[in-house]
């Protein structure tokens, strides 16, 4: 009995010392192992009284019980501080700049004319494209455009080949293509934004190459006040939806009745500033009724079929959506600019 | 320029203000960009009571001056001035042109209220000399004290600018067109200015003949008149003629310019006397000669029309006469010409001869043939008043005008629906009366009859529902939308391929570009891989836009160059854009340009370095992306401007659709890495269909091996051989470390594989696998005298 109340102040001392987790394992070994202080207690066992042993065999359990509990309680604190220790020496400044993880930017015109197409198509028209080496038959004729009327001056064309190959002066003859396509039976919803070329001095606001946004509708029944609707909505998504419209008076050849499309300054709100040179009111697009001849020239009878066609000039839309000032922007591809319209527009 | 007094002349617009009706024509479709009035507020008559010398000058006048309801002081320099006459006077508050505002003063010590002005000083006259030296502007003496003297004078006008388009820049530009517009705005009625005359007996049949030999001239009219006598023109055609901008020269040419400002119709006088008895319109020679008016020999081609005397030239028809048959001061006998020429040819005669005139730009829109004959009517008219002519009686004429009348039938309803509203048809009556137009209404079918004026509209139903529209006002419209079946709608064709591929490139951290399809000659003739011959522009702006180009590259390499120069380090680009050779075959290419690092974060001194395996990579993604997978390999090439020991030609089933590469230092030297390639081949390829495939249930497993080989050997090369080796449960081959130098010899590399063996329907023994792996290293010893090394 003397060595089990030995054995218990040898452990009360034991665990009053300083210890490390190592030490600590080695004290598991010494009392617990299979040699060990405890463990050996056990043997002794045999040689006791039967009256004894019961008596014995508990205390040496309590002895157990006593050394486990001292043990584990050490342990679960040394491993902390283990722990703490190792958390403060992993501490990093979190206020180091971050590694550079990049999407590229889409092209500004082409974010403006994706958000136009997402719109479109959601509304049922397809995106459809042409060549931009184009016939004179599809760039003009089918267009109600014929050779030698004064509408071709204005579009002063890049002629490849004689009168008859050019780089199209817009996207226009994609509208032929496409009402060739459908046979005139089949009723058609289509944009095609595209590149477009004509003879101008590249400057601040004019360039030789540049992007329209074409839009066809033919079907039956469809009138001028269907198109104002159309473009109200158009507005209102590229605009905000305090965007009012007006249609103006205005005329191109393969459209008619032809109408210039305003939107209301989104600077002033129509109050007049320089934007809107003081008018509250800004030209976007080009529209109008399909002409009967350019019907006819697709193959759409015009007693039976009526549309509209739009044109946006893409530059134009992106200029004044996003306040750009020069034209050369959206073809100079300057990085540091580019970079800013990787990102969500505002709802 | 419209001079808002000329058309009163033919309409009444007592009362209106002319700003709101400005708003109104706008509105209507006429652009009324610029409402000009010269009225100044604060401009009196005024008559000088006093005048006496300035005590302090030696020039000025210290001037009373009555100016209705009181006298004022006035200090006054011009040598003119004097007691009893009257005089302009600019009041205090009164802006003078240039914003030059009149106050109240003190000159030299004595007070002064105003200004006595000169014509030029309110811009009424040209800043001359001649007319400086005249002093101020001295009035009759019947002129009204207090009134507005621009008034008195009639100079008190109100002009519109127009931008208009270019179908109404016929009609609208002269002023008994504009008369018509406005009528129709303001539901009025235009009355025609007199065109009576006497003719003395005389017939013009007795002194002249014609003949037209062209089928480009369709109408021609000739009167003449005689006794003339040239001097100034009248005030008012003066005063007109500068408010259009024109400047006045004498009665006989100032009445031409004037008719022609009222009709539209451009007119030629010629002296009778000089041109003899004849006259033969009919196609120039090539190379045939003319001196013009302004002195300027011109040569012609056959596609121009002459005015002849049966024999020289005396005209070039619609654009300049000849020098040889002008009116000048001695002329006494004129022959007026008004026609119609084939409006195609005189622009192209204009445009060739660089001879853009008031005339030319008239004939070159189309002419109302009825103004023809009114013009020359009122030209013989005015001739008369003006210029005491005497008008001989006849006209010679040709005439080949087609008159056939415009006519359009429909019913209201047809112009309802494509406007999109309803007008009943005594409404739709209201609104023909309105424009003028002739009409007959039958059973609900409306017959109108276009006029002649109106060489816009077209006999249809839409050019009528643009001109009831216009006046109906598009701001009445209601918003529909079209009555269309549902249905989303969908990239058709390449534009879907094109969307697909420039969405993937920004996902791989790539910027988008466009550039320009035209270049230089020098950039067209770069990175040819692809040997085709460029299209040429025959009549470029420029020679660095002259050409159309073939390969992308070289405007990528351009945009990398801008960037440089703005120190941007790391340079990601590409553009998908079409191409096109010179027989106009369509290509469809993406090109790529990277430089510098990929990704970064410098204090970690951690990046990723774009080179060539990481643009290889890129390329790799996008083909794996479009369903390519195992179908492409990149063979060793020589490709133009790229880097010979760094160039590659991309190939999807054994055709070669792209290139990549670095580029070659004797372009660029810094080391930029390019890829470009034809979508338009790779959307001619059939891809399959994805499809669900269970991951392999059984264990695989993996065995490596390094060998030395020569160092020239490709590693794609080797991979071919293992894989054939290998057999069917070899189902992956890759490289895991490359390495030469040290304890290898030179002209030697080591390369080491790592191969992975399974089979979908059992476990496989080590026995087979490593059968399978030793028969890879004997065949890869074998073929390429490999060493394999220990591990």
């Amino acid at each position: 009995m003397d060595k089990i109340k030995e054995l218990k102040e040898q452990i009360e001392s034991v665990f009053s010392e300083d210890l490390t987790l190592e030490k600590l394992n080695d004290l598991k070994i010494e009392y617990l192992g299979k040699k060990g202080l405890i463990t050996g207690l056990n043997a002794s066992i045999r040689d006791l009284p039967n009256e004894e042993k019961k008596e014995f065999g508990k205390n040496v359990n309590e002895l157990r019980t006593l050394f486990n509990s001292k043990y584990e309680e050490l342990k679960e604190r040394l491993e902390l501080e283990e722990t703490n220790k190792r958390l403060e020496s992993e501490k990093i400044d979190i206020t180091l700049p971050a590694t550079r993880l990049q999407v590229g930017a889409p092209n500004i015109l082409e974010k403006v004319i994706e958000e136009v197409e997402e719109l479109l198509m959601s509304m049922g028209y397809d995106v459809v494209d042409g060549p931009e080496i184009e016939e004179d038959k599809f760039n003009f004729e089918m267009l109600n455009i014929p050779k030698g009327h004064p509408a071709r001056d204005a579009q002063d064309t890049f002629y490849i080949k004689d009168e008859e190959i050019l780089l199209r002066s817009q996207t226009s003859p994609v509208q032929a293509r496409t009402m060739l396509k459908g046979e005139g039976k089949t009723p058609i919803r289509m944009i095609c934004p595209g590149k477009t070329y004509r003879r101008d001095d590249d400057d601040a606001t004019h360039s030789h190459q540049f992007m329209q946004i074409e839009g066809l509708l033919i079907d039956k029944d469809i009138s001028l006040s269907d198109l104002k609707g159309t473009f109200d909505v158009i507005a209102k998504k590229l605009f905000g939806d305090d965007c009012k419209t007006r249609f103006r008076p205005s005329y191109y050849q393969f459209t008619e009745p032809s109408v210039e499309t305003d939107i209301s300054c989104f600077v002033c709100k129509g109050k007049g500033c320089s934007l809107c040179k003081n008018t509250g009111w800004i030209t976007v697009a080009g529209a109008g009724m399909v002409h009967p001849n350019v019907l006819r020239n697709g193959g759409y009878d015009p007693e039976v079929w009526s549309g509209f066609a739009f044109g946006f000039g893409a530059e134009r839309l992106a200029m004044l959506k996003y306040g750009i000032d020069d034209i050369r922007v959206f073809y100079q591809t300057d990085l540091r600019e580019t970079k800013a319209f990787d990102r969500k527009d505002v709802d | 320029m419209i001079s808002l007094n000329w058309v009163k002349d033919y309409i009444d617009l007592e009362g209106l203000d002319l700003k709101e009706l400005a708003v109104k024509v706008t509105k209507a479709g006429i652009n009324v960009e610029k409402v000009v009035t010269n009225h100044i507020d604060n401009l009196v008559i005024g008559e000088v009571v006093e005048c006496v010398n300035h005590p302090d000058s030696d020039h000025l006048h210290v001037c009373q001056v009555n100016i209705g309801d009181e006298v004022t002081q006035i200090v006054c320099g011009a040598s003119n001035v004097r007691e009893g006459i009257k005089v302009i006077v600019a009041l205090p508050g009164a802006v003078l042109p240039d914003e030059f505002e009149i106050k109240k003063s003190k000159i030299r010590g004595v007070e002064s209220n105003g200004m006595i002005c000169a014509l030029f000083e309110l811009e009424l006259e040209e800043k001359t000399e001649e007319n400086y030296n005249k002093g101020i502007h001295e009035l009759s003496s019947d002129a009204p004290v207090g009134e507005d003297p621009l008034k008195y004078l009639g100079l008190d006008d109100t002009l519109y600018e127009l931008d208009v388009h270019k179908h109404r820049n016929n009609d609208c530009y002269y002023h008994i067109g504009f008369a018509y517009e406005i009528a129709s705005i303001l539901n009025k009625k235009v009355t025609l200015p007199s065109d009576s005359f006497n003719e003395i007996e005389e017939n013009i049949d007795k002194h002249f003949s014609l003949k037209v030999e062209t089928d480009k001239c369709p109408y021609y009219l000739a009167k003449m008149v005689t006794d003339i006598e040239i001097k100034e023109s009248p005030d008012f055609i003066k005063k007109r003629l500068i408010a259009a901008g024109m400047r006045p020269i004498n009665n006989v040419v100032d009445i031409s310019n004037y008719v022609m400002l009222e009709y539209g119709q451009p007119m030629h006088f010629f002296d009778k006397d000089k041109l003899g008895d004849k006259i033969v319109v009919r196609d120039a020679r090539e190379g045939e000669e003319i001196i013009t008016l302004d002195e300027k020999e011109r040569i012609l081609k056959a596609s121009d029309i002459v005015i002849t005397d049966g024999e020289k030239s005396v005209c070039i028809a619609g654009v300049m006469g000849g020098l040889n048959t002008d009116v000048d001061e001695n002329t006494k006998t004129i022959l007026i010409e008004s026609a119609i020429f084939d409006a195609t040819s005189i622009r192209y005669t204009a445009s060739h001869l660089g001879l853009r005139s008031e005339a030319s730009i008239r004939y070159g829109k189309g002419l109302n043939y009825e103004y023809t004959e009114k013009a020359i009517l009122r030209a013989c008219h005015l001739l008369e008043k003006y210029a005491n002519a005497k008008v001989l009686s006849g006209m010679v004429s040709h005439d080949k005008v087609d008159k056939e009348p415009k006519v359009v039938e429909f019913k209201a309803r047809d112009i309802n629906k494509l406007l999109g509203i309803t007008i009943d048809t005594k409404d739709m009556e209201i609104e023909l009366d309105r424009l003028d137009f002739k009409y007959t209404l039958k059973d609900d079918v409306f017959k109108v009859t276009i006029p002649n004026r109106r060489l816009d509209i077209d006999p249809n139903v839409n050019d009528i529902a643009e001109e009831i529209g216009r006046l109906y006002g598009y701001h009445n419209l209601v918003s529909t939308l079209p009555r269309v079946p549902l249905r989303k709608g969908v990239y058709v064709g390449d534009v879907k391929y094109r969307k697909l591929v420039s969405k993937r490139l920004r996902t791989l951290g790539l910027n988008e570009c466009k550039t320009y399809t035209l270049v230089s000659p020098e950039m067209a003739s770069s990175f040819k891989y692809d040997n085709k011959d460029n299209v040429v522009l025959p009549n470029p702006m420029s020679a660095d836009k002259s050409v159309v180009r073939t390969s992308i590259i070289p405007s990528l390499i351009n945009t990398y160059e801008y960037n440089k120069a703005r120190k941007v380090n790391d340079i990601l680009l590409y553009e998908i854009s079409k191409v096109y050779d010179v027989n106009f075959n369509e290509e469809l290419k993406v090109a790529i340009l990277m430089k510098g690092s990929y990704m970064a974060n410098a204090w970690q001194k951690a990046l990723v370095k774009v080179d060539f395996y990481l643009v290889k990579g890129i390329i790799e993604n996008i083909l794996d992306y479009l369903g390519f997978k195992n179908r492409y390999t990149f063979e060793v090439a020589n490709t133009i401007d790229l880097h010979p020991g760094m160039s590659a030609n991309i190939l999807v089933d054994r055709e070669v659709v792209g290139i990549i590469g670095r580029i070659h230092p004797s372009v660029k030297k810094d080391d930029i890495y390019v890829a470009e390639l034809s979508l338009t081949k790779l959307l001619d390829k059939k891809v399959k269909a994805i499809k669900y495939k269970e991951l392999n249930k059984y264990p695989t497993i993996t065995k490596d091996f390094a060998v030395i080989i020569d160092k020239d050997i490709h590693a794609s090369d080797v991979m071919q051989v293992i894989k054939r080796a290998g057999g069917r449960t070899l189902t992956n081959v890759e490289v895991f470390d490359v390495y030469e130098g040290k304890n290898i010899d030179s002209g030697k590399k080591s390369i080491a594989f790592s191969l992975t063996f399974e089979d979908y329907t059992r476990t496989l023994t080590d026995e087979e696998v490593t059968d399978n792996f030793t028969k890879v290293i004997k065949d890869v010893e074998n073929k390429y005298e490999a060493t394999l090394r220990d591990n």
